[in-house]
């Protein structure tokens, strides 16, 4: 086991651990991953972490957030616990194959990859470059660009651990997979795990990420999933964050969308200190269809950020993006989304709302929808709203005897449930729903499906 | 009526920028480049005031620190300053013209060419003009009226000798030179431009309108404009640009501040259209300008209105500072591209006051090769309660070869305010161009007939003459765009 500790000034600390310990990093990772690194390094070098200056990071200051001293697993530490006695995140009735990452490395040292029927393969993305270089080799860094991105160049030149999904050809995985991040420790610590699923023409497969954390002490993750999706593929990805106020995320989703190919992502935000989701989506083949939901509530003062950017590149595609958030407190909130319609991106279809309730006055929210577009034969619109729950609403139920504490719950219940309702499993829908009004009630206040109770 | 239309088709058939003529009037000229001698030349010239020198070279040296703003959606070719004439006067007897008669008939006919009344006899649309060419006001009419209103209307430069006390209080209190680049580059050597009071409770019974022309060669034209309207009062100003062609491109960086006090209600309306380049994207007017109103007072409103049809490269974004409770904010914009142009236009609206609202509307029509940017801003600040507004951002697109592009940004820091934003892109549906066609109306007046019905909401905000004038040179703006 190895333990780092970040020293001061952000970038340069970065640089001095990369290269102080450039044996450790570049240790069990092979050539062709160790080379895209030392690439990646030198990108990072360039641009360093983002700051407000970027206008991408308009409203988020991750410099500040990153600059702090925190340890850095360059190898796995063990913990060990009884997964089903410690953790019950399971949804009930919802059939699920449970994968466990522990501070970004693949929990079940023993058994590091598993090859399911049909050919599917699931486990370690350390385990998987190893033994299918071919594989990893064709997917792996070829749709999370560096090249403009400091944090994702970050990741990259410390890729170390994550989760691998390669689905053949034609395979459709009926159950859910269900990814479960754990963040525990006794000190403060950084992550950076890296993803990547890979999905053969006509497979389908749906996956439902849960990030958490069971200890106190104050995280950072900095995680990059890559997803291809192949020809007429058909991928549901649904996440919910729900990590401790203490505790600071930035997730970078990239996926690289076939012809025909359908990709649903629900990503739903119910607790996290910092939160800032980048979604980045490359329609390269006609006729794919991308929806990207988010729902986020925040209280306390708590920070979400969601950034989406939609790269219509072909022709007949369509995307949609709703992100509705209900900011409580002294949270603040922000969304940025971006659609480029490209040059013969013809008969293209691109929609985006953004909707935000404000229920106090120091909360504080920022949107800046964006389209960019430069074909002609194409319907695009955007909307956005920063307001607060309907008067004439509340007064309607009110005179029907619903207390004003109720009434207003039920107002922001049907406004979360346009997202939740874009959710494809059922009996995960269901619990989600579930969920999103004991978070609105107050009575989730954090890790309500986890057993630890640790808060 | 047949008439009408008959020479609305044809100037719609021969199309291209009817205003291009150049006017051969002896200029007299500073030499090229710019540095603070140039600066101290221009006050010396202009027989400025010791403050006016000041601010001068404050902006000057300021403007020196400053790196050419690189945010926009445009592509702007590096810009030598050293390239460029700051100062050109037409020639003209004495110090200024005291009638008609002094004005220099070759001046007066260039005016008339572009039908703009100078001649206060034929005036019968009741419209006070501030007319600039190049670097000065050439004649201000109906002055002698307004004046009798307490109205002050006369050229910049003319405010500066006879009511230094107001340009002193007011002048960079909206914009101030350390707003941008370009408020900075125009502040250090702006020429003239136009000057506007109205006292307390003075309704202005007519239209004020100021009429820019770049006439010379390689000059800048740095106008100013200040409107203070005090207490009860009310306005409406006019805005109108033409240039000839030529194949260089020539920079115009203006400033106007509106200040409103109590009361107070200001409709600005322009219509823009500096020589917009040939087809393929050479020469035309660079149009960089920093236009923003301050609604100091309480249940002030502010209108802009503009339709800009011109420049190669627009850079312009009509602000409202809304610090008065109740004070209201405007936009309204019709932004035509075609060829080569590029724009990137819009507004902000600051709500600081209780109980502001504004309201945008911008209709962005892309044709040819062109951008065309909407970008905006709306920040609600903590203490603005029941802040209100609404912003509509249509784009349409006439070409697969054009962009239109939506950039707002709207920032929200309470909880009693109501923000809306919407926008759409699309082009003109095949099937309303059919209906068009079927009833024997050709495609090309088809478009004309949607873009104007599409540009409605924002023209019939124009005074009627504009409105009239817009029409035809969105039409005109569009020839040759169908294809």
């Amino acid at each position: 086991m190895s333990l780092e500790t970040i020293k001061t000034d952000t970038k340069e600390r970065f640089v001095e651990l990369y290269r102080e310990n450039h044996n450790l990093i570049k240790n069990d990772s092979p050539d062709y991953i160790n080379e895209i690194r030392e690439k990646a390094f030198e990108q990072f070098k360039k641009f360093g972490i983002p700051d407000k200056t970027n206008e991408d990071y308009k409203y988020t200051d991750l410099n500040k957030e990153f600059d702090n001293t925190y340890k850095m697993y360059l190898s796995p530490k063990n913990i060990k616990f009884q997964v089903d006695d410690i953790f019950k995140c399971d949804v009930p009735n919802l059939n699920t194959k449970v994968i466990l990452l522990l501070n970004g490395w693949y929990y079940d040292r023993e058994n590091l990859i598993q090859e399911l029927p049909g050919g599917v393969i699931i486990g370690s993305f350390q385990k998987a470059a190893e033994l299918y270089p071919d594989l990893v080799k064709k997917h792996f860094a070829k749709y999370a660009g560096f090249e403009n991105e400091g944090l994702v160049a970050l990741n990259t030149a410390f890729v170390k651990d994550g989760i691998f999904l390669y689905v053949p050809k034609g395979v459709v995985i009926e159950k859910p997979i269900q990814i479960i991040n754990i963040l525990m420790d006794d000190e403060e610590g950084l992550t950076q795990h890296r993803n990547l699923f890979i999905l053969e023409e006509n497979s389908q497969a749906s996956i439902v990420v849960c990030d958490h954390t069971l200890s106190m002490p104050n995280f950072v993750t900095n995680s990059v999933s890559e997803f291809y999706i192949g020809k007429n593929a058909q991928f549901d990805f649904s996440r919910m964050q729900n990590e401790h106020n203490g505790s600071k995320q930035v997730s970078h989703l990239y996926f690289h969308q076939e012809r025909d190919s359908r990709v649903s992502a629900n990503n739903i935000s119910l607790h996290g200190g910092l939160i800032r989701n980048n979604v980045n989506v490359l329609l390269n083949g006609e006729g794919c269809e991308n929806n990207t939901y988010g729902l986020y509530l925040t209280d306390k003062g708590q920070h979400i950020d969601n950034y989406v950017f939609i790269d219509h590149a072909n022709p007949n595609c369509t995307s949609n993006q709703l992100f509705k958030g209900v900011l409580d407190d002294f949270a603040t909130g922000a969304f940025n989304g971006k659609v480029l319609v490209r040059k013969d991106a013809q008969k293209t279809l691109a929609y985006q709302t953004n909707n935000n309730i404000l229920l106090t006055d120091d909360a504080d929210f920022n949107t800046k929808p964006q389209l960019e577009i430069y074909a002609d034969d194409v319907k695009c619109s955007h909307g956005a709203t920063v307001g607060q729950l309907d008067e004439d609403a509340l007064f309607y139920l009110r005179s029907r005897g619903i207390n004003k504490k109720e009434a207003k719950l039920l107002l922001m219940d049907a406004f979360a449930h346009d997202v939740i309702q874009k959710i494809q499993v059922p009996a995960l829908q269901e619990r989600i729903q579930d969920l999103v009004d004991k978070r609105l009630r107050g009575e989730l206040s954090r890790c309500n499906n986890c057993q630890m109770h640790c808060c | 009526m047949e008439k009408d239309q008959d020479k609305i088709l044809k100037e719609v058939t021969q199309g291209e920028y009817k205003y291009g003529f150049v006017t051969d009037i002896e200029n007299e000229a500073i030499p090229k480049g710019l540095n603070e001698d140039v600066v101290r030349l221009i006050s010396q010239k202009k027989n400025e005031p010791e403050f006016m020198l000041e601010f001068r070279l404050k902006a000057f040296r300021y403007w020196q620190t400053l790196k050419m703003p690189e945010w926009a959606h445009l592509i702007i070719p590096k810009i030598n300053y050293q390239d460029i004439i700051f100062y050109s006067v037409p020639k003209q007897k004495a110090s200024g013209p005291k009638s008609m008669d002094d004005v220099d008939p070759e001046l007066k006919a260039t005016f008339d060419k572009l039908g703009i009344p100078l001649d206060e006899q034929k005036m019968l649309s009741g419209i006070a003009v501030d007319a600039v060419m190049d670097s000065v006001s050439v004649k201000t009419t109906f002055k002698e009226n307004l004046a009798e209103l307490g109205i002050i209307f006369c050229s910049f430069s003319e405010a500066v000798q006879e009511h230094p006390d107001l340009i002193k209080k007011y002048m960079g209190s909206v914009v101030p030179y350390t707003d941008n680049y370009f408020a900075a580059l125009n502040s250090a050597v702006f020429s003239d431009g136009s000057f506007c009071y109205i006292p307390k409770g003075v309704r202005c019974p007519m239209e004020l309108s100021t009429y820019f022309r770049i006439n010379a060669a390689n000059t800048g034209q740095f106008e100013r404009t200040l409107i203070i309207a005090e207490d009860d009062s009310y306005v409406s100003y006019l805005e109108g640009c033409t240039a000839p062609q030529r194949d260089e491109n020539q920079l115009h960086a203006a400033i106007v501040e509106i200040i409103l006090n109590k009361n107070v209600e200001v409709k600005y309306s322009t219509v823009q259209n500096w020589y917009p380049g040939d087809k393929n994207g050479k020469g035309g007017i660079y149009n960089f300008v920093t236009k923003r109103a301050k609604c100091a007072g309480e249940n002030s409103k502010i209108s802009w209105t503009q339709v800009e049809t011109g420049s190669a490269i627009t850079w312009k974004y009509p602000s409202c500072l809304l610090l008065g409770d109740n004070s209201v904010g405007e936009f309204y914009s019709v932004a035509v591209t075609n060829n080569h142009q590029q724009a990137d236009t819009g507004t902000k609206m600051i709500h600081i006051g209780k109980n502001t609202k504004s309201l945008i509307i911008s209709k962005g029509i892309s044709a040819g090769f062109s951008q065309n940017s909407y970008r905006g801003l709306v920040k609600v600040v903590k203490n603005a309660t029941n802040a209100r507004n609404f912003s509509q951002c249509d784009s349409l697109l006439l070409g697969d070869k054009c962009g239109a592009h939506t950039f707002p940004y709207i920032e929200v820091d309470n909880k009693d305010s109501i923000v809306e934003h919407e926008a759409t892109t699309s082009k003109i549906g095949e099937d309303q161009i059919f209906y068009c066609n079927q009833r024997g109306i050709k495609t090309e007046d088809a478009i004309g007939l949607i873009v104007n019905g599409y540009a409605k909401e924002v023209l019939n905000k124009l005074p009627m003459e504009f409105a009239v004038e817009a029409q035809k040179l969105l039409q005109i703006s569009l020839e040759g765009s169908v294809g």
